[in-house]
Order: structure tokens, then C-alpha cells, then sequence
């Protein structure tokens, strides 16, 4: 054991001091303290944890020091994670924590199978979400290092000839019992910032109650091998009956204070909320108002202004609960047919009503099939005579149909010369090409309807 | 809001300027329909007054309006106008809210209705800016006879008017979406055949009308007459209402991947 290079006297921050010290939840072992100093000292988390192990051979300061930073250091949080109102400060450098590596990291990935992850709400920065096999995998070695960590104590211990030696064992196994309750509390509170709803609620009874098992356990233990065994049902019942009347005189109390932090945490959900409306409605409609105003006396600009406002408010209202901002790149065939309907609808200031039954995942047929839309599209927009273009498009078993229908004049695709390649090129030959098949024709009360059929490439 | 006898002047001062005709009788010469407009935006009911409220121009005559539900329930008792222009969004419970409230005055049943039947019936029109399938359909199975969006024009509204006023089923092409949405093929069996599924005409004709297609041209297309139409719509409009498939909406609302 090298002898740790970390002061070993209280390095708590002064307050002049900007940098502040936090616990960090990525890559640690227990709670985090031995990252948060390590990353606060400027050192390697090896050497921290090298010091807690051997202070913790030095009759047990190490556990006592590493308790005391854990629930005196508040958790902080991922480096890059998004900065929310009650965020306290930001973690010192906390760059120089270095990733963890190779077998390291099969350590952690069995940790969090084990104890469960720090639950950050967002996926590891380095994307090393362990996978259940993979971390099988990696048992061994860390049930080698408990046995190793096990093996040294009792060494030390049979070595320093301590009287304490029958205690040691209840002391250890309740200690454990107090680290995993411990953690556990930690979790939840972290679960509880990040995410409403704790998912894992199974998984984090399972480790409360283990945890005050191995509490219950040590405790008897301690009781059995000190002899006071005996007595301990009457102490349990005197115990009993002071805990039962301080619950009954405390406990309105205690009632009162969680219904108002259940409360006041509903009202900062509300208020979030209402923030990201005004927010949204700050961005873009006034914004929009803004520029409708200046323009007045445009009044082709003021309807486009107005129809790309309006479908930008309703797609932000109307969208699925849960569902995340649109992506970049739509991946289903309604979004990407109302995308390129917008598209048009702008530059073309022709309003275009979409409507979408049935819906089905992209593929380059179906691609083809939308860019021969958008052909169809942007001439009823052009040609239409400005009436408003409709489009309809019907997922039906493996099957897709798209039509794009127009008010104008109507075009006689026969007396179109051949060398004009818009509408044969475009739209008819593209989704031969394809495989499947496009109809124009006159609709029946004027105008001209485009029939788009397409066989999805999927089954 | 007085409702009753009181004589509508067309209220050219709103800025809109609505000239004369700008909803030139889409109806019949000579024919009537008393409306009551229900929206809780003062804005928009001068603006609809402005545009079908001549009532020499359009047949149209607006005898009441209201901005919330109390007041929608009590115009509407008073005037007992022949079609309500309803919004989905209200204060006080939505346009679902009135609907219920309302519901004995509807002509007994749903049966697509004759002209003849339901003298003093008040029928409604919901009206709405909302995309949200839950809202369209859900004031359909409470009762109203049809569902336009607030986009629509003058004439088209007139002409919706007068269609619901006759009874007959008036749909936009979101609402037929919707509609087609809802009732797709699904493995759950049917519990009542006649309610929870769509003829194949039905289909046909809910189709069109998605694709942007007037009655007139949907009846062009199918070869049948107009009225055969009205009756199709009128007949999913009911299977709507009163089929016991609560998933309905959920249907509709999910997207429904393939």
C-alpha cells in the first residue's frame, strides 16, 4: 500500500474559494466523495481511494471520514448535463477526472448492475450504457477485489492482534447495510430531480430492504457477541414505545411538512411549464407579430408569415404527449410528407392541407414516392390558380398512396410536348423507376388530381 | 346577449370591410336559417356576423351569441335557433359541456332526418381552430352534426349551415381523417357489426372527402347523386356517435403505424 500524497486533515473548502466541492455520481464506487476530492484536489481518484482504504485499516477513520463527506457534501452534477434553475454552482475541473478504462469499467458496469446507476436522466456522456451480459462478464473480478479488500482486514486484524476483533464482523456488516440504505436515498433524491416518475421502484425496495436487513443483522450481531443479547427485548420494547409516542406527537407534523414539499415541487412543475409556453409563445409568435406588423402592406408575406406561425404553434401544441421536439430529419411518412408540405406552403404562400391516415417508417421507395409529391405539390401550387392544394396520403398494409389535388385550370398531360420533362420525368418516371405507379388526371369538378401508389420496401 | 327578435345590421364598421355578397346565397333563394354563434373570442363572432350575418345576402340570420357555457346553454334555450355555431374550447366545460346541456333540444334520435322532422330541433356545427383528434371527435359523439375548421370561408360556411340545418352531416377533411383513422382495420373483433365498422362505400366516400373532394364531386366520382352521399356521411356520422368502441378516440389520436 502506497502511502497516500492526500492531506489527510479536513479539506474542506474555504468559503473565499469559488470552487466548491461536490460528489460526482459518474464512475464512482460508493457515493461519489472519493471523485468529487479527487477532482477538487486536482488528483488521481486512484490515490483518494487508495488513502480512504488505508485510513480505513487505521481502525476504521477512513469509514468514518468518507460517512462524514457523504452526508455533509452535497451530490453534484454531470458535467454536461443541462443547467436547470436549481442547479447550486458548477463542479470544479472537472476534466480531470479521467474516463474510466478497460477493466475499470467493467467494474463500474457491474456496480451499477448491482447497486443501480446513478439515475442522471440522460445517457452516459461516453455512451457506456453496460448491457446485462457485459456486465456478467465482469463479476468476478469485483467480487475478487471484495474478497481481496475482506482478506486484507482480517489479516490486519489477526496481524495487530486488535481486542476488537469479535466486533469487527457485525460492524462491517452494518456499515455495508448503512452505505446501501445510504446510497439508495441518494438515488431516489437524484431520481426524483430528474425524472417524475421512479420506474425502477422494484429494484429500489429491493436494495432499501437488503440494506436494512444487513443493518438489523449487524446490530443482533453486535448484541450476540457482546453478550447483552437478552436484555435486548425489553430495551426493543422501551425503544418501541418512545419511538411510538414521538410519531404520534410528531407525526402531523411530519405529515404536514411532506404534503407541503409535494406541493411546492407541484407548483415548480407548473411554473417550469408555464415558463417554456411563454417562452415558446415569446420566441416565435411575437416575434412573428412583430414581423407582420412590419410588413402591412404585403399582404402575400403576411399570410405566408402567418401560416408558417400558425403551423409552427400547432405543431408545438397538438404534438403527442411525451413526444420529444420534431428531429432534424422526420423519420415516419406523415411527418416527412407535412414537412414538405410546409416547405411549398412557403415558398409558394399557397395554403396546403395535409391529412395522414394510417402512418409507417420511412425507406427509399417511400423517399422517391415523397420527392414525386413534392414535384406534384410545388406545380398544383404554382399552377393551381392559388386555391388552396389538398394532399392525402393512406398507409394501408404495404401499401402507401399519396394524392395531391389542385383547384386550378386543370393540364392535359397529352398536349404537354414531350420535351418538357416536369411532370413525366419527376413524378410518372420517378416512381416507375421505383416500382410503383403515378396517375394524372382532370378531377371531377376542375382542377387536376395526382395519384402517387407506392409498395413499401419493408414488409 | 338579448337574444329573440332583434334585427341584425351588418356590421361593415369591423374594420373587415365585408363587402356586399361576400357569402352570395349558397342556398336557395327565399330559404332562412336562425343562428346562434358560440365562441368565447369576441373577435371571431364579429368577424363570422360580418360574413354570413346579411341575411339578405345569405339566408343567414343570426339571432344570438354567447362567450361561455352558462350563456351558450341559456341563448340557446331562448332563441331555439335552427343551427348553433359551436366552439370545441370553451369556458366552463368546452362545447362538450353545451352539448350535453343542450341535448333535449337535438332532434330525438340520430337518424339521418328529413326536413319535415324536428320543427324547432336545434342542431350544432362545432367550429374549431383544434388539431387534436380527442377534441373533433369528441364533440361529435356529443352530439354535433358536423366539424369545420375556423380556415373555412364565408361561402363554404354558409353552405355547411344550411346542410346542417337540413341534417345532414357536414365533415372537413381532417375530421374524415380522423374518422378513417379510428375505425381501420383492427384485431380487436367488433361488438356490434352495424356500429364499429365502415362499409366499403363508406370508405370511399370518407376517402374523398380527405382527398379535398366536394359532395357534388364525390358524387360525380362514385357515380351516385349528391343525396346518396349525404346519406354515406350521414350514416358514419351515427356509427360515430354511437358506437361503444371507447378506443375510439385513442385509435384516431395514436399514430397508428402500419
Amino acid at each position: 500500500m502506497a502511502a497516500a500524497d492526500v492531506p489527510s486533515e479536513n479539506p474542506e473548502p474555504t468559503p473565499a474559494r469559488v470552487r466548491k466541492l461536490y460528489r460526482i455520481p459518474e464512475g464512482r464506487m460508493i457515493s461519489g466523495v472519493a471523485n468529487g476530492l479527487a477532482a477538487h484536489l486536482g488528483v488521481p481518484v486512484f490515490w483518494v481511494r487508495a488513502a480512504f482504504v488505508v485510513l480505513l485499516l487505521g481502525n476504521g477513520l477512513g469509514a468514518l471520514l468518507y460517512a462524514a463527506f457523504w452526508f455533509a457534501v452535497p451530490m453534484g452534477l454531470r458535467a454536461d448535463s443541462p443547467p436547470t434553475t436549481w442547479q447550486y454552482g458548477s463542479i470544479g475541473p472537472y476534466s480531470l477526472v479521467k474516463e474510466p478504462q478497460g477493466w475499470r469499467r467493467g467494474l463500474r458496469a457491474v456496480q451499477q448492475t448491482l447497486q443501480g446507476e446513478p439515475l442522471t436522466g440522460a445517457a452516459p456522456a461516453d455512451g457506456s450504457r453496460p448491457r446485462p451480459a457485459d456486465a456478467e462478464a465482469h463479476r468476478g473480478p469485483l467480487l475478487a477485489l471484495i474478497a481481496l479488500v475482506a482478506g486484507v482486514l482480517v489479516l490486519f486484524n489477526t496481524l495487530t492482534r486488535q481486542s476488537s476483533s469479535p466486533y469487527i464482523w457485525p460492524f462491517l456488516v452494518a456499515g455495508l447495510g448503512v452505505a446501501v440504505v445510504w446510497r439508495q436515498a441518494d438515488d431516489a433524491r437524484w431520481a426524483r430531480w430528474f425524472s417524475l416518475g421512479d420506474s425502477r421502484r422494484s429494484s429500489a425496495v429491493a436494495r432499501l430492504s437488503a440494506g436494512v436487513a444487513l443493518v438489523v443483522a449487524g446490530v443482533v450481531g453486535f448484541l450476540i457477541v457482546s453478550g447483552s443479547f437478552d436484555d435486548f427485548a425489553k430495551v426493543a420494547q422501551a425503544v418501541l414505545a418512545v419511538l411510538a409516542g414521538v410519531l404520534l406527537l410528531a407525526g402531523p407534523y411530519l405529515l404536514r411538512m411532506w404534503q407541503d414539499l409535494s406541493t411546492e415541487r407541484r407548483e415548480r412543475i407548473r411554473a417550469q411549464e408555464r415558463a417554456e409556453v411563454a417562452a415558446h409563445i415569446h420566441d416565435s409568435v411575437l416575434h412573428t407579430l412583430t414581423l407582420i406588423l412590419r410588413n402591412a402592406d404585403d399582404p402575400k408575406e403576411v399570410s405566408r408569415l402567418a401560416r408558417a406561425q400558425e403551423r409552427d404553434l400547432r405543431q408545438w401544441l397538438y404534438r403527442p404527449t411525451g413526444a420529444d421536439e420534431p428531429a432534424d430529419t422526420p423519420d415516419t411518412l406523415a411527418e416527412s410528407l407535412r414537412r414538405v408540405a410546409a416547405e411549398v406552403e412557403d415558398a409558394h404562400g399557397i395554403p396546403v392541407e395535409v391529412v395522414c391516415v394510417g402512418d409507417c417508417p420511412m425507406d427509399e421507395k417511400l423517399a422517391a414516392q415523397l420527392q414525386a409529391a413534392r414535384e406534384a405539390l410545388v406545380n398544383a401550387a404554382k399552377y393551381g390558380g392559388g386555391e388552396p392544394v389538398s394532399v392525402y396520403a393512406e398507409v394501408e398494409g404495404n401499401t402507401v398512396w399519396v394524392f395531391v389535388r389542385d383547384r386550378g385550370p386543370g393540364f392535359d398531360l397529352a398536349a404537354v410536348p414531350e420535351d418538357r420533362m416536369g411532370v413525366r420525368g419527376s413524378i410518372i418516371g420517378r416512381m416507375q423507376r421505383h416500382g410503383g405507379h403515378a396517375r394524372v388526371r382532370p378531377a371531377p369538378a376542375g382542377g387536376t388530381e395526382v395519384e402517387l401508389e407506392m409498395e413499401r420496401a419493408s414488409g | 346577449m338579448t337574444g329573440g327578435e332583434e334585427q341584425i345590421e351588418a356590421t361593415g364598421a369591423a374594420g373587415g370591410g365585408a363587402q356586399d355578397g361576400t357569402a352570395e346565397a349558397a342556398a336557395g333563394p327565399g330559404r332562412r336559417a336562425r343562428v346562434v354563434l358560440v365562441d368565447d373570442h369576441r373577435m371571431f363572432r364579429t368577424g363570422v356576423r360580418a360574413e354570413i350575418g346579411q341575411t339578405s345576402a345569405t339566408g343567414v340570420d343570426v339571432v344570438g351569441e354567447a362567450a361561455d357555457v352558462e350563456e351558450a346553454v341559456a341563448v340557446v334555450t331562448a332563441t331555439r335557433p335552427d343551427v348553433v355555431l359551436l366552439d370545441v374550447h370553451l369556458p366552463g366545460g368546452g362545447g362538450v359541456e353545451v352539448l350535453r346541456r343542450c341535448a333535449p333540444l337535438m332532434p330525438g334520435g340520430t337518424a339521418p332526418a328529413s326536413s319535415a322532422e324536428g320543427a324547432g330541433a336545434v342542431r350544432f356545427l362545432a367550429l374549431s381552430v383544434s388539431d387534436a383528434a380527442e377534441d373533433v371527435i369528441g364533440v361529435i359523439r356529443g352530439g354535433a352534426r358536423g366539424y369545420v375548421t375556423k380556415t373555412i370561408t364565408g361561402v363554404d360556411l354558409v353552405d355547411a349551415i344550411f346542410r346542417v340545418a337540413d341534417g345532414d352531416a357536414v365533415f372537413s377533411p381532417r375530421l374524415a381523417g380522423f374518422v378513417l383513422d379510428a375505425f381501420a382495420a383492427t384485431d380487436t373483433p367488433p361488438v356490434d357489426e352495424d356500429l364499429d365498422r365502415l362499409t366499403t362505400r363508406e370508405r370511399e366516400v370518407l376517402r374523398l372527402i380527405a382527398r379535398g373532394y366536394a359532395y357534388k364531386e364525390i358524387a360525380k366520382q362514385l357515380f351516385i347523386s349528391v343525396k346518396t352521399v349525404e346519406s354515406h356521411v350521414s350514416a358514419v356520422l351515427r356509427k360515430l356517435q354511437l358506437s361503444n368502441r371507447h378506443e375510439l378516440t385513442r385509435w384516431a389520436t395514436a399514430r397508428r403505424l402500419v
